[in-house]
This record gives C-alpha cells, structure tokens and sequence, in this order.
C-alpha cells in the first residue's frame, strides 16, 4: 500500500515538474519570438491537411525574419 | 445550510487575508513615508511596492475588467478566429505573460528612477506606485483590450479607424520623433558608461564576434537550438567580462579600448548602420536572444539579492533638490519627476506593445487582465528595484556619478568638496576607493543612470555572492546587460524608423515605399541613423552633459505618446457607450496632459538656462555676440552649435506640445460625436451585435 502511494505521488510530482519545465521552455521560446512548432505542425495537420508543413528550421527561419519585420508592429520594442 | 456556511466561512477568510494585506501595505508605505534621520531598510519599500500592487490588482483591475470594459469570456478573440500556429496562436496566459513582459520591460525603468534618486526616494516611489495603478497599468491593459477586439490591429491604425485620418497621421508622425530621441537617448547611456573605460568597452565589443558565432551556430550547425545557442553565448560574454580586467591592465590593450565620448558616438552611429542593414540571423537575433535571457535573469537576481541582503537606504527620504536645483537633471519635483520616472510608471510605448503581437496571442477575454496589467505592476516593480538599487548607494557617490564636469570639476578633490558642500558629505578618498573597487580610473560624471545602476547593483549583488573581491565583476556585469540591450534596441529601432521613414516619403515618392530597393532601404536608414546620431552627438558634447537636456525631452514624448493611447482609449470608452466610468481613462489623460505641457513649457520658457532650451541658446548666442567663448566651447564654431542644437530642441520639444494638443481636440470631436449618436459606434471585428453571436471568419 505504502509504496504504491508513493509510486503514485512520485508519477504525480514528474509529471508537475515536467509540465512545469514544458511551460517554462514555451516561455522562454515565446519571449524571443519563438511560438511552440509543435502547436504549428499540429494545427497545419488538422486545419489545413494535404497542404505543406514548414520543417522545425523552416519554421524557427520564418519566426526570426518575422519577428524584426518591422512591418505590422512587430520589431518594435521597449525602451 | 451546509454549504451556505462554508461559503460564509471562505468569504470571511477571504476578506480578513485583504483587510490584512491592506495594513501590511499601508503600515510599510507609513514607514516609507514618515521615517525621517535614521536610515530604513529596502524591503519596507519592497512590501509597501507589493501590497500595493496585489491589491490594485484584486481591485480596481477587477473593476476594470468587469464593470468598464464587461471582459467577454465566450467572445472569441482573433487568436481563435484567425489561429495559423505562427502569427495568431492562442497562447496559456502565463507563456504570454512572459512574452508580454519581455517585450516591455527595457532599459527605461532602470534608468528614469536612478535619475530621479535625486530627490531622495519618497517622492519616486510614491509616483512609481500611483502612476502605474492609476495611468501606467490601466494604459496598457486597456489598450491590449482594444487591439484584442480589433484583430490586433495597431495604435496608429486603430486611431486612424476610430478617430480619423488626421489624427492617425500625427500620432504616427510622433511615434518616429519618440523613436528618434528614444534611440539618442539610449545611445547615450551607453557612450557615458564606457567612455574611457577599456574594460567596460572590451566586453561590449566582444558581444558583436560572439552573438555572430552564436547566429551562425544557430543558422548551419545546429538551426533553432536557441537553448544551446545561449548558453554558449552567455559562457562565452562571463569570459568577455573575466578578460576585460586583464585587458584594462594590459599597457598595449588598454589604450586600444581607450575611448572618448564623441569617438564612441561616431563609432556606434556606424554601428548602427551597419547592423541594421546586415540579415536579422548574424547579429541582431542572437543577441537579441542573450540581452532578453540576460535581462530576465538579472532582473530576478536582483530581487532575490534585495530579499536576502535587505541593504539599507543610504539616500534621504526627501533631499533639498526638490527645489528644482539638482544636479541630475534640472526642474522642480513638479512637472520634471513625472516625466522623468516615465517607463514604471506609465510609459507610452508599451500602447505600441500592447497593439503589436501580444493581441493575436489571446487565449480567452479575461485573460487580458492578468497580461496587460499585471505585466505592468511587475515593470513597475523592476522599476522600483532599480530605485532601491540608486539608494543604497552612498548619497555622496551618487551624486559624483551623476553631476556633470561643470558643476563638480574633474578630480576626486574637488567633485568630493563640492558635493559636500551640498551637505552630502564624501571624501576623496572615498570616490577613488570606490573607482578601484569596480575596477575604473574614475567614477565622477558617468552620468545616464547605468554606472550608478550597476554600482547599486554589484553592492547588492557582492553582498550576496563573491564579497568585495567581485565588485568589479558585479559591475562590469551590469554595464554589460545594460549596453546589450540597449544596443538591440538601437539596432532593432533602427529598422523601425527606416520602415517608418519608407512610409512615410512613400507617399510623396512611391520608389521610397519599396522594401526590396537595397537604394531605398539604403537612403531610409542613413536618415533614421543620421537623425539619431544628430541628437546623441549632441548630447556627447552638451555644456550640461547631454542627459540634462536629452532625457527630459525623451520623458515629455513618451508621456506625450500615453497621453495619446489614453485618449484613443477614452474616446473608444465613449463610442462604447461607457461614458459612465470614462473617468478611468480621462483621470490619467489629464494629469499627463499638465504634467508634459507644463514640462514643456517650461523646458522651452522657463528663465534658467540649465531647464530652459531658448534661455541656454540666448545664453551662448549672447556671449558669442560679445566674443566671449562659454565652457565647454573651445570655438566659436561650437558656440553656434551649442546655439543652434538648444534652438533645435526647443522646436522638437514645441513640437511634442502641438502633438498633445492636437490630440486632445482630435479627442474632444470625436467624443462630442460619440454623444451625439445613440448608438455605440465602435469599429470592433469579430462580433455581430445585432444577432449577438459570434460571427466566423
């Protein structure tokens, strides 16, 4: 009984710390501009299937260019 | 029943946790306030800040999400209308909350409190905590609310919809005047902060090879490991800081990063140039990447320094310069504290943050609270440390770093005597103790808030880790993380304002317009960097050390620009047909709109020539008609400069004024036609109102 609750409350907290450190990756990505290519691939798959997918390099080329486009309020930063 | 009590019993639980948090913060703000002789410890300031902050937020945030703004939860918002996975992603609220703060917090938080240190800490904290629960916090979450129900659209082109042509064109006209002297400005801190200073220069130079190799790594050997890419970037800039002290030692190395002032301001308007036009991927992305890890990181250092040292406040509660006679910048605490402390406590640039690309990443309505206000109370608080950090320092050290040559020569004798003859008292001694400690030949005028930023810091941050031993590295550490910001800024402003300057002459010379054109894009950034380069130069050979006349001017637009998204928010509150609470918004309006226009009046007006602009040109025009020669003029060729350059301020900061007041009367006529109409006139997307239902796009 014992080591099963521990089993349990162990899969519990590795599971937090690995949600955890997911979340913290994200935000690291998303504060230099960097959305989840993971979300993108899947919205492409279930959105807009048979058409192309941009690769990881692709994708993380295209955000880079994005992001200093100074076109559409992107590129601006603060003092 | 039950239930009912369990409720009853959470309500009172609830309710005793806020009254409690109320004393705590009204007892801590007591202690900052009232103690006056002995010294009071940082971390009252700290709670007073926090209580503050957790209760605006519980409270008038909560009215303003709820009652002005009626946040919709079941309206869809752009980013799950329009979701593409790249642009308009919905986003968890505290990943974007990162990417919101990241986005605005820069180096004008750190830097206006330090200045404004002169007055001792009482009244910067008080405008600190005001403005932003009041004006800074309610600005950016109202406008992230209107771009969010606009597609994400942008301040200029929102104006432009909900106020008119006219308007939208001289908003955007004042948006690329503020980048100007926001990229001077910026520029200037950090020629003050390594102008003769080899192992400060040596460090910055290295970013520029190490944030290209980290580029290259990150383009062909191991494309988009942005995680492994930093770390070898942040291992290789701690070597750059641990050579630098050999380097400034070295007699052959040291004098080769051995610059002055204006051969630093030449050199980094070049620099400019060059790195706005070379790929984004070499030089501007990587660093870009190390500035904002570097930023976070040592803004969270810093806090936990503060916590664990618990330094105390060596500055007065209120210090004499009050008066208006400072040495830091000149002005009495009203108008000239408002706009100096201008990022922390409102800042209107965030508006153009707020309406850039956090809006498409909305996940719900009621999320926008939690990202648009509270990532301003915790710039407000990155603010608040950078106070603390200014004070700690001795008052007497300070106001040596901060006071420029004219006023307290260039030797540690005479800077130490005339300091304390402003009843601050220091020694000699003490100034070159505290040059060797951060490892500088001297510390007297390094104005632009950096120097003093980073003493604070490497006291605190010794305090903590390494002893006095590490002083130095603590120090050259903080210059660092300032100037590398800084300079992506500059760098990243720079293609702005070339984009800006495109659009703009494209509509007299559609070639201008195009992108693509290398002559175009050539001819577009030579402007934007020659506009800058004009005003930081300007400030390198300023007879009042160029923050004294750069900084005030960079406070009055900035504050002009919040005035500017304030009103558009007001109007939109009116067009909404929420009239009723538009005090929320016109409240901060108007005590903006006195604080620049009598900040301006009396930069270009006023009687002394330190504060005035035209009194400071009749000054130099006047002795140059006698033939006289005025410090630091050496020709009369300077003297015409000095002249024509306070001339030239005046007209910009005349300028800033007629914005203000153009907007408010555009503001005015459109709210008189909102009255008019019966009917909300808003310009939202996304919604049907007459079948109140969402519509799908």
């Amino acid at each position: 009984m014992i080591p099963r609750r521990c089993a349990l409350s162990t899969s519990k907290v590795m599971r937090a710390l690995a949600n955890l450190y997911r979340i913290g990756a994200q935000t690291a990505h998303l504060m230099v501009g960097l959305p989840d290519y993971a979300n993108y691939a899947d919205h492409r798959r279930k959105h807009h299937p048979g058409e192309p997918i941009m690769s990881r390099e692709e994708f993380f080329r295209e955000c880079q260019e994005r992001r200093y486009a100074p076109a559409g309020g992107r590129g601006m930063r603060c003092c | 029943m039950a239930t009912n009590v369990t409720t009853t019993d959470r309500a009172s639980v609830h309710w005793t946790i806020w009254v409690a948090l109320s004393l705590v913060g009204a007892f801590s703000l007591g202690t900052v306030a009232l103690q006056r002789g002995e010294s009071i410890n940082a971390v009252w300031l700290v709670i007073a800040a926090v209580s503050t902050y957790l209760i605006a937020y519980r409270f008038y945030a909560l009215f303003i999400a709820r009652t002005v703004l009626e946040l919709d939860p079941s309206r869809p918002t752009p980013a799950n209308r329009r979701n593409d996975g790249l642009d308009y992603v919905p986003t968890n609220r505290y990943v974007l909350f990162g990417h919101h703060f990241a986005a605005i917090a820069g180096a004008g938080p750190l830097v206006g409190p330090v200045l404004a240190a002169q007055m001792g800490y009482l009244p910067g904290t008080l405008w600190i905590l005001a403005g932003v629960v009041f004006a800074g916090a309610v600005q950016d979450f109202i406008i992230l609310f209107v771009s969010t129900r606009r597609d994400g659209r942008s301040l200029g082109d929102m104006i432009k919809s909900e106020m008119g042509t006219i308007p939208g064109l001289i908003a955007l006209f004042g948006v690329l005047a503020i980048m100007i002297i926001l990229l001077a400005v910026l520029a200037l801190i950090v020629v003050k902060a390594l102008a003769d200073s080899p192992w400060g220069t040596f460090t910055v130079f290295a970013t520029i090879p190490i944030a290209m190799l980290m580029g290259v790594y990150s383009r062909f050997l191991r494309p988009h490991r942005i995680g492994e890419m930093s770390a070898i970037g942040f291992v290789l800039l701690m070597a750059a800081i641990f050579f630098g002290q050999p380097v400034s030692k070295s007699a052959t190395l040291a004098p080769m990063f051995t610059f002055s002032g204006e051969t630093l301001a030449l050199m980094l308007i070049a620099y400019g140039f060059i790195a706005s036009v070379l790929p984004v991927w070499l030089l501007l992305a990587p660093r870009d990447y190390l500035s904002t890890f570097l930023k976070i990181g040592t803004i969270v250092g810093l806090a936990i320094g503060i916590m664990i040292v618990m330094p105390e406040l060596r500055m007065p509660a209120v210090s004499k310069f009050v008066d208006g006679t400072g040495p830091v910048f000149s002005g009495s605490l009203f108008p000239f504290l408002f706009i100096t402390i201008a990022c922390g406590a409102v800042s209107g640039f965030h508006s153009l943050i707020a309406s850039g690309t956090t809006p498409k990443m909305i996940e719900n309505e009621t999320q926008i609270r939690f990202i648009g206000y509270g990532a301003m109370l915790m710039e407000s608080f990155v603010a608040i440390m950078a106070l603390i950090a200014a004070c700690v320092i001795e008052p007497g050290s300070y106001f040596a770093m901060n006071s420029p040559p004219a006023l307290i020569g260039t030797t540690a004798a005479e800077a130490a005597a005339k300091i304390s003859s402003w009843g601050f008292v220091i020694t000699p001694d003490a100034l070159t103790q505290l040059a060797s400690d951060v490892g500088e030949k001297t510390v007297l005028s390094r104005t632009g808030g950096a120097p003093t930023l980073a003493v604070g810091m490497a006291q605190i941050l010794s305090n903590l880790f390494g002893g006095k031993g590490m002083m130095a590295f603590w120090y050259h550490f903080a210059i660092l993380f300032e100037a590398l910001f800084i300079l992506t800024t500059v760098d990243a402003g720079t293609r702005v304002a070339r984009f800006m300057i495109q659009d703009l002459l494209g509509t007299f010379v559609p070639k201008m317009a195009e992108t693509r054109s290398w002559t175009a894009n050539l001819l577009a950034t030579a402007i934007a960097v020659s506009a800058w380069g004009y005003f930081l130069y300007q400030g390198v050979v300023d007879p009042l050390g160029g923050i004294n006349t750069l900084w005030p001017l960079f406070g009055i637009s900035n504050q002009m620009l919040a005035a500017i998204a304030l009103i558009l928010a007001t109007v939109i509150l009116f067009k909404m047909k929420r009239e009723r609470y538009a005090w929320v918004t016109v409240v901060p309006t108007f005590w903006l709109a006195v604080c620049t226009l009598t900040a301006g009046w009396q930069k270009l007006f006023h009687e002394s020539p330190a504060i005035g602009f035209i009194a400071q040109a009749n000054r130099f025009s006047d002795a140059l008609a006698q033939g006289k020669l005025l410090a630091p003029a050496k020709t009369i060729g300077d003297m015409q400069r000095i002249a024509f350059n306070n001339y030239l301020d005046a007209a910009l900061c005349a300028m800033f004024m007629a914005i203000v007041v153009a907007m408010i009367v555009g503001g005015i006529i459109s709210i008189r036609k909102a009255l008019a109409n019966s009917n909300p006139s808003t310009h939202e997307v996304g919604y049907d109102p007459q079948a109140l239902r969402p519509v799908n796009v």
